[in-house]
């Protein structure tokens, strides 16, 4: 009698010893998500450009100065390129203003710049004050030539490959780190080609 | 009538106007608005699914940005040539990626997106389903002695008649007690 009875109670916590462990297991597999987007994920807040892969937009820049022409898609190809979106009311733009400068003259990358949503005299006075690395300027004082771009933030920097076709895009100031990671190998390997 | 209660009525009926004339906060500025309504009114729609990417989480309907005012003239002035709404959201697509959709599109890589809360749910059913089938097949292994115990275990009956056996023995104890004082 006592066998009989106790013989499906004793089944149970035999038959559910697992089902302990499912939380633990679904917080392990939480906690690996949440690790690898906070130690090597991408910032979210950072949208990828449409552009990548295309030819760059068919658009055409007037020149900012004078003595310096602007840019349209036929001034691309032969050698990577950069496209640099600045404005002078753009803090973080004085900010990466130094690494641009290096890039065109220490790495000898043609860097056309693209001259946003501002007052001519007002970037041409900034381009005095800190110096002009640009190959090209082109100016948009409207932003329709930034929305063809895919521009939403300032600055940002485009990498043009030989072919013109669009194959990198940074939003926000360079830094040191990024020319060294993401730039400067696309640009050599473009070059070894 | 005092003079104060004429004043508090005063104040009470301008604030009740000061509400009437509210109107909710709206981010497209005259200059934007299309003299046709029915233009202006897919314009409106259009905008309120397209994402101003300065704020990320706003419509450019409801963002005060720069961006979502160029966007929001981008939009009129592609309506007003004669594009359709997809076309008008094709031509931001082409710039900004799905991402500046507020609804992103049934894809490959949007699919969890969409499926994802119908596979909870699924999962939620198939779980309590798991979970009541389990305990009609325990019950149905103890056999006879459940039917007849209205849903009791073997174990739980023997519990409930060693305490209940407990409980009348105790009562009769208490009964002897009070009536021993």
């Amino acid at each position: 009698m006592s066998d009989e009875t106790n013989a499906p109670d004793a089944e149970r916590p035999k038959r559910r010893w697992w089902l302990g462990l499912l939380p633990l297991l679904v917080f392990s597999g939480l906690l690996a998500v949440f690790a690898y987007q906070l130690i090597g994920g991408r910032d979210p807040s950072i949208v990828p450009s449409a552009l990548i892969g295309d030819p760059v937009p068919t658009v055409e820049l007037p020149a900012l100065k004078p003595d310096k022409p602007g840019f349209g898609p036929q001034d691309f190809g032969g050698g990577p390129i950069l496209v640099n979106v600045f404005a002078s009311w753009c803090v973080p733009c004085r900010v990466e203003h130094p690494l641009i400068t290096a890039l065109a003259r220490d790495y000898g990358i043609p860097v056309y710049g693209l001259n946003s949503k501002d007052r001519r005299d007002a970037a041409i006075a900034w381009l005095d004050e800190l110096g002009d690395p640009y190959t090209r300027i082109g100016y948009d004082p409207n932003g329709r030539a930034g929305i063809e771009w895919g521009v939403y933030g300032y600055p940002e920097t485009f990498l043009i490959n030989p072919a013109g076709e669009v194959v990198y895009k940074y939003v926000g100031p360079i830094t040191p780190r990024l020319l060294e990671e993401e730039f400067l190998p696309r640009i050599d390997a473009m070059r070894a080609q | 009538m005092t003079l104060w209660q004429k004043l508090i009525l005063a104040a009470a009926g301008l604030m009740a106007l000061a509400l009437l004339a509210a109107t909710p906060g709206m981010a497209v500025l005259p200059d934007e608005i299309l003299d046709d309504p029915a233009l202006e009114a897919r314009a409106r729609e259009i905008s309120k699914d397209i994402r101003c990417l300065v704020c990320q989480n706003q419509s450019i309907d409801d963002s005060n940005a720069d961006l979502a005012r160029d966007l929001r003239i981008i939009v009129r002035e592609r309506l007003v040539a004669g594009d359709s709404n997809a076309e008008v959201k094709r031509y931001l697509v082409d710039r900004y990626g799905d991402y500046v959709l507020l609804t992103p599109p049934m894809a490959l890589g949007t699919i969890l997106l969409w499926v994802g809360p119908f596979v909870f749910v699924a999962f939620g059913a198939v779980a309590v389903f798991v979970w009541f089938r389990g305990r009609s097949a325990a019950a149905a292994t103890t056999g006879p002695k459940m039917s007849e115990s209205a849903g009791l275990s073997a174990e739980e009956r023997r519990r409930i008649d060693s305490l209940l056996a407990e409980d009348s023995s105790s009562g009769e104890d208490g009964k002897g007690e009070g009536g021993r004082g």
